[in-house]
């Protein structure tokens, strides 16, 4: 087992840790994805990249965002914007359990204080039309990761089978840090000439977006967007796969899932203003897995998901 | 004789799955051994969370070899049948012996299937048992494309006998078996070689796993109660948490902790549901308060500060957890005090009950109606249970029961407790659920029985309206549950009610509902009063029609009046199902039920019940089984003459025409029992009526000993006929007998 480092002192201290944790262990080191998500698992790394026969090996940091968690800031824990650290490797490496132990103790959990264990959680994402089977790993009681073997994306079998870690990094560093409230962690170092807080960086953003997600944001316009991303993600997948101009097989999995992932944070913005209904939630939500069924469904035609002429 | 070991190492294995899936690899592993032939003296299976485990002693070291005889074509038959016969049994023509039988001479072959070493077996049937193991969800891992519950990493599988031991050459996928394993996952030290189950186990514990699931609750358990013991407190016992618990652990270490001073003011139960649900703690409780005060968590480790960093942890959790039950029981708690039970209900207008059946406040709204009409029967204040129905689903709303389901009911009645609510109507929030298990209590408070009544009608009218019945082993609403609930809330309670007519009310209720859109459906609501006022649908629905002038209404109440008399039955029947069984379940025969359904009041499950259970009683006795007889043989005979002679025997036996002794006895006995039975029927009194039949069985068997029915003399005939057509009205008053069996 993996000697545990010293404490980090901040909350982005942990991240570049686990940066470069997962780098040392081979990972590509991306870049949170431009867009709008609900999760990391929404970043096409892991969605479009679980597809396909190809080896990979990813570990980014993906800004997610839920509206309906939205607390103004207030709540100790809870937050419409949060951090997650993701990754994704595929296929799957026999000893992905002690790689993962091996990044508690790279972030200064100590293995031979703490009770770490991988408690049945199976994970489903009813909009991805995604499944697999894993666990959530409690670190002294509390939820620190989630770890899953992905069984079916978009539809699709894995094939191979992806391992996804997701670490909900403000929960954790909270924990690692022992703070009690999130908006009380430190950012940089402490000992920084100017040293910023989490409440600092977030504290307003929350107010604001908390106001806007549940009491301001038109809901027509949303709506609109929503049934514009859902038609333009089919009108995209829709055209022949060889390109007019370059003469070259061009399917373009990656714009049409942009509107798939567009699609889905329109919903989650209708949801949080309260417009949904319970019949209606599901009809929704049987919109956007239809979206990325289809991006699953063109992915796997590419070079990328496997395909090969 | 060997013993074997198998162990399959994995990554961890969810407890809820562990202890079937070892009883799955006994059983699995056995018979796949016992079908080829091997056989074994004893064999026991155990789980961790990371491994499954089967020992068997005294294994037998190879399969017997198996001779069997098997016949051929006859002598001198087509060459290619011959040869097809020899390849079948794989033998050659100098191996065939012809044998003389009655049909002439025959070809016989004798196969002979050579024994097997074990270990070939066992290779063959763990390979079968892992590829096929029934895991309630399985996965891939990696590239490959084996299944089991999650990624498996090794196996052992290996014979012992007295000169060493053999690992069974086996490869599954990839892994092949060996006979290593690893110990705790963080106090354990590699991976280790083991040579027999003893040491396998000896070498475990020495590795920090206990291999046997009940000796880890035990531990649990046996540290749990000495650390409440030690400070006056005591575990509040939870055996499938204690189940659970040991399934998340190969090493448990018990600690005992605190639960914050501001959180002890929460209900116990959501205490207790918060810390089971999300921690998998268990609680204690101070048996002098009742309240309590502190967790036991599990840990899965020794550690040098013996568990401080891994109690504080879990306490810090507890608290986040337990200021989002105390934030939801205050606000909760304000909305009941300041807007009251009823704003909650009104709210669930927003909430789908089902989508033909509309919102929960809808449906809140029927079962008060009928709540109301069904309180005089059970003893209720007929207001009170109104109001009582109206709030009895209002924590539905609540932010406590959204975030703990579970807590329905119970969190209505602290809450319609903080409103001010009646006493007997806060008992009704959390009772009107019950039962629920055929084992469960059944409430017994007048406005908690009527409102547990209504809302199960309810449900069950509701899915027989929308034509969503239990089909087979489908049922989605758990309606054999409703439907059991009402039986045994009238049979416990005692209740006297004709279930037909709130059946029906409730029927005009929900297609007033289906069809709300139609003109004249208002005409409903007169026929929901006409029946509250007298009692039958039929009669109301005729009432009604004769005043109405207006085709529409009448369109709607002739298609109601229709429908719902063949709706009800059918839900009659199905009660009638689960009421048999029920008595079944009392030990009352099905034959003995049929005989008691065909009669009048059916759908009084009380009478229906004591007249069924007189008759069971009756059915053990000397008496009721030669008084059937002699029932049958009279009612046989009759029949058999109505038949023939186109007419009813019913009325005019006399007794002036009665020539044999035994003949004139019967009439006085007939006359005798009759004087009985018909003021015990009357006061339903069916043990005393079944008594008076009783005595009918000697002048009955008399009778037919001495005389001939059939006899020349048609006056005499006709005569004896009518006699025995007064056997039969008399004994079918208890019970249909002739559905009886014997």
């Amino acid at each position: 087992m993996a000697e545990a480092l010293a404490k980090p002192r901040s909350f982005q201290e942990i991240i570049l840790r686990l940066q470069t944790y997962w780098a040392t262990k081979g990972c590509a080191i991306l870049q949170p994805y431009d867009m709008e998500v609900g999760a990391g698992t929404f970043h096409p790394a892991t969605t479009l990249r679980a597809l396909g026969t190809k080896a990979w090996a990813a570990a980014y940091v993906q800004p997610s965002r839920r509206p309906t968690d939205g607390r103004y800031g207030e709540n100790p824990n809870r937050l419409q914007h949060y951090y997650q650290y993701q990754v994704l490797i595929k296929p799957s490496p026999p000893n992905l359990q002690e790689l993962y132990l091996g990044s508690l103790a790279a972030i200064g959990i100590d293995m031979e204080l703490h009770d770490v264990r991988f408690v049945e959680d199976d994970w489903e994402s009813p909009t991805l039309g995604a499944w697999g089977l894993g666990w959530e790993v409690w670190c002294d009681g509390m939820e620190v990761s989630q770890f899953t073997y992905f069984q079916q994306v978009g539809g699709h079998d894995c094939h191979p089978v992806s391992g996804e870690l997701t670490y909900g990094l403000e929960r954790l560093a909270m924990y690692v840090l022992g703070v009690d409230h999130v908006m009380d962690m430190p950012f940089n170092d402490p000992d920084a000439p100017i040293a910023l807080k989490y409440g600092d960086v977030f504290k307003q953003t929350e107010q604001e977006y908390s106001r806007w997600n549940f009491d301001v944001a038109n809901t027509e316009v949303l709506l609109r967007h929503f049934e514009e991303a859902e038609a333009e993600c089919a009108a995209i997948l829709s055209q022949e796969h060889i390109d007019p101009k370059t003469g070259n097989r061009i399917i373009m999995a990656h714009p049409a899932y942009d509107q798939c992932i567009k699609a889905s944070h329109m919903f989650n913005l209708l949801d949080a203003r309260g417009v949904i209904s319970v019949t209606e939630r599901q009809a929704y939500i049987g919109r956007v897995r239809a979206l990325a069924k289809m991006c699953a469904d063109a992915f796997v035609q590419t070079e990328a998901g496997g395909f090969a002429a | 004789m060997p013993d074997l070991l198998i162990e399959l190492f994995s990554e961890e294995i969810p407890a809820r799955m562990q202890a079937k899936a070892a009883e799955d690899l006994k059983k699995l592993v056995t018979d796949g051994l016992v079908e080829a032939g091997l056989t074994y003296a004893g064999a026991a299976a155990f789980s961790t969370p990371r491994r499954l485990a089967l020992t068997l002693e005294g294994l037998t070291s190879k399969s017997p070899t198996l001779r069997e005889e098997r016949r051929g074509p006859k002598v001198g038959a087509p060459e290619k049948a011959l040869e097809g016969f020899m390849r079948g049994a794989g033998v050659t023509r100098d191996q065939l012996e012809e044998r003389e039988e009655k049909k002439g001479a025959f070809y016989y072959a004798t196969v002979v299937t050579p024994g097997r070493p074990a270990a070939e077996i066992i290779a063959e049937v763990l390979d079968k048992t892992v590829r096929n193991f029934p895991w309630p969800k399985s996965m891939r891992w990696g590239a490959g494309s084996l299944r089991w519950v999650r990624p498996l990493h090794s196996i052992i599988c290996l014979l012992t006998d007295e000169y060493g031991a053999t690992v069974v050459d086996l490869d599954i996928d990839g892994i092949k078996a060996g006979q290593s394993t690893e110990g705790h996952r963080f106090m354990g030290d590699g991976r280790f070689e083991v040579t027999s189950f003893e040491d396998y186990e000896a070498r475990l514990k020495a590795a920090k796993v206990v291999l046997n699931a009940s000796e880890r609750a035990e531990t649990i358990w046996h540290d749990a109660t000495n650390m409440a013991f030690a400070q006056g407190l005591e575990v509040v016992e939870d055996a499938g948490l204690l189940r659970e618990v040991a399934g998340l652990v190969e090493w448990p270490v018990t600690l005992m902790g605190d639960i914050g001073e501001d959180f002890l003011g929460l209900p116990p139960e959501v205490l207790q549901t918060s810390m089971k649900e999300h921690q998998k703690f268990f609680s204690v409780k101070n048996p002098k308060t009742g309240r309590i005060e502190k967790f036991i968590t599990v840990a899965n480790r020794e550690t040098a500060d013996h568990g401080a960093t891994i109690l504080a942890g879990n306490q810090k959790v507890l608290a986040a957890r337990l200021s989002d039950a105390k934030f939801f029981w205050e606000n909760d708690l304000r909305v009941a005090k300041d807007e009251g039970l009823t704003a909650w209900t009104e709210r669930l207008g927003n909430v789908t009950f089902h989508n033909k059946l509309g919102s929960q406040q809808a449906r809140i709204q029927r079962i008060a109606d009928l709540a109301r009409e069904i309180a005089p029967v059970v003893g209720a204040e007929p207001d009170q249970a109104y109001l009582a129905a109206l709030v009895a689903k209002a924590d539905l709303s609540s932010e406590m029961v959204y975030e703990f389901p579970e807590l329905q009911g119970l969190m209505g009645r602290y809450y319609a407790e903080a409103a001010g609510l009646p006493a007997d109507v806060a008992a009704a929030c959390q009772e009107h659920y019950s039962p629920l298990g055929p084992s469960d209590d059944v409430p017994t408070a007048p406005v908690s029985v009527a409102v547990a009544l209504a809302d199960k009608i309810d449900t069950l009218t509701g899915f027989w309206a929308i034509d969503e019945k239990p089909t087979g082993s489908k049922d989605p609403y758990a309606l054999r549950r409703a439907a059991l609930g009402v039986i045994r809330l009238v049979l416990a309670n005692d209740l006297r009610m004709h279930l037909d007519r709130f059946v029906d009310a409730q029927l005009v209720r929900h297609e007033k509902h289906v069809k709300a859109d139609q003109d004249g459906v208002g005409v409903l609501d007169d026929l929901l009063d006409e029946i509250a006022e007298h009692g039958v649908f039929g009669g109301a629905v005729r009432t009604l029609l004769d005043k109405l002038t207006e085709e529409k209404p009448q369109e709607v109440l002739r298609t109601v009046g229709d429908l719902v008399p063949d709706l009800s039955t059918d839900l009659l029947a199905f009660f009638h199902d689960r009421l048999k069984v029920h008595l079944r379940d009392a030990g009352i025969r099905h034959d003995v039920i049929d005989a008691c359904l065909t009669m009048d009041g059916a759908d009084d499950f009380r009478l229906l019940v004591s007249r069924a259970e007189a008759l069971s009683a009756f059915m053990k006795t000397d008496d009721g089984v030669n008084l059937l007889q002699g029932f049958k043989r009279a009612n046989n005979i009759l029949t058999q003459a109505e038949e023939k002679d186109g007419v009813e025997y019913s009325y005019g036996a006399d007794v002036k025409f009665a020539e044999e002794d035994a003949e004139k006895a019967l009439f006085a006995a007939l006359d005798a029992a009759e004087a009985q039975i018909t003021p015990a029927m009357k006061a339903e009194d069916y043990a005393a009526a079944m008594e008076a039949m009783a005595a009918l069985r000697a002048p009955i068997d008399a009778f037919f000993e001495a005389v001939q029915v059939n006899s020349d003399n048609q006056v005499v005939r006709r005569n004896r006929l009518n006699l025995l057509s007064r056997i039969r009205h008399i004994c079918l008053q208890t019970a249909d007998l002739t559905r009886v069996e014997g």
